[in-house]
């Protein structure tokens, strides 16, 4: 049986190629059959993760605190220089221009991203919305929660703000971004499963040494960024509290 | 370490009060009345070991603050502390923290010019094997009307 790995499905599609090529690449390196899982949505992901299915994960912050604390993951590496950030956004003709000005019974777009909508809830709350008192409208994807926008909707979208940056010029010009987080401490992390634990050193010094070689930095290349850095245990920890004290 | 507040460091005129801090540390206050606006998008970060002294802490409270991150680090939490924030809050949110809860609120902070700033608190403690080891404070921008509603209440309260 194949160890599985899987990412968290807030990818940017440009990268599926890039995490296939990393997978060949980690089960020539160590040795051993890894297949690489895709959920199309956080709810198949969850339910394979509750299953005990999977045993490398690139996971979302807050998907992260569950799987090191419930789950006996344990963190390798995260994305050097690859914090995850938040975008408020509406339509360029609205007449909103600052997130103060919205109200409650506003209709807010957002994707099933955890992180990214803990991040915007926070975000909107200097306007005393919460999501006790907003419209949610969840959409399957970052182009649809602009979309939601463009047709009026909704009045507000949540963007990750890397997906945010990838939509097309052409949508971007009709939006207007009211607010970015700049919180510089919350990314993703890839974990190691409890099956696969035993190999977790071996695991980390391949992925440190990753940007050593032409041939993985070219495959860091596919994945958008250079390098590794390792996470230690007290690293994640400050993380899961993190998320901890936002999540409320 | 803390010291006392000095007045080449008060930007605008300013009111001068001494707090009892939690520890038995007596500081000299000089406080404005002027705000700086918390900053959208942004967090206030950091953590303190198990007596409230800051073990780390991130850019945005550098900024916020006023002290240098020097400064700041193993100097207690309580160099934050405005006199208008009544000590009951801070003993609420000790009791909290101390049963292993989230504490949340919002809270008047001191700048090192004499200005404050508001913010939205969250404190969780940090346990490690089964040990409170330390505490996480996260602050974000907190909406107006709670801003408005505890500047009315805490005068109340002392």
């Amino acid at each position: 049986m194949p160890y599985i790995l899987t990412v968290s499905p807030d990818f940017s599609p440009d990268h599926i190629s890039g995490w296939y090529i990393f997978n060949t690449w980690l089960q020539k390196q160590i040795g051993e059959a890894i297949h690489l899982e895709l959920y199309n949505s956080f709810q198949a992901q969850h339910d394979a993760i509750h299953n005990d299915n999977i045993d490398l994960i690139y996971a979302n912050p807050f998907d992260a605190a569950m799987l090191v604390r419930e789950k006996g993951f344990l963190p390798l590496v995260k994305a050097q220089g690859m914090s995850d950030e938040a975008i408020i956004a509406v339509n360029e003709a609205s007449a909103i221009s600052d997130v103060t000005e919205l109200s409650p019974g506003s209709r807010v777009a957002v994707t099933e991203d955890p992180d990214v909508r803990l991040m915007g809830m926070i975000m909107l709350e200097p306007a005393d919305l919460t999501a006790d008192n907003v419209q949610i409208k969840v959409c399957d994807s970052y182009v649809l929660v602009a979309k939601q926008l463009l047709r009026g909707d909704a009045d507000v979208g949540i963007f990750l703000a890397e997906a945010y940056d990838d939509l097309s010029n052409i949508i971007k010009k009709q939006l207007k971004i009211l607010v970015q987080s700049q919180i510089g401490v919350i990314q993703h992390a890839l974990l190691v499963g409890p099956r696969l634990a035993h190999r977790r050193d071996e695991l980390r010094e391949t992925l440190l040494a990753m940007n050593v070689d032409e041939k993985g930095r070219d495959v860091l290349k596919n994945l958008s960024f250079d390098v590794w850095v390792s996470i230690e245990d007290e690293d994640m920890e400050f993380m899961i509290d993190l998320m901890d004290t936002l999540n409320t | 370490m803390i010291y006392d507040m000095k007045p080449e460091h008060i930007i605008g005129e300013y009111q001068e009060v001494t707090l009892d801090l939690y520890g038995g540390i007596r500081r000299k206050i000089l406080y404005t009345e002027i705000e700086t606006p918390y900053p959208d998008g942004k967090l206030i970060v950091s953590t303190t070991d198990t007596s409230g002294v800051i073990t780390h802490l991130n850019k945005s409270f550098v900024e916020m603050s006023g002290y240098t991150e020097e400064e700041l680090l193993n100097a207690p939490h309580s160099i934050l502390r405005h006199p208008d924030m009544p000590t009951v809050a801070f003993i609420d949110l000790w009791d909290t923290v101390n049963r292993g809860k989230k504490w949340q609120g919002y809270v008047k902070n001191l700048r090192k010019d004499g200005g404050y700033y508001w913010v939205k608190a969250t404190v969780i403690p940090n346990v490690r094997n089964g040990q409170v080891v330390g505490y996480t404070s996260v602050r974000r921008k907190p909406s107006r009307t709670k801003v408005e509603e505890c500047s009315k209440l805490y005068p109340t309260l002392f």
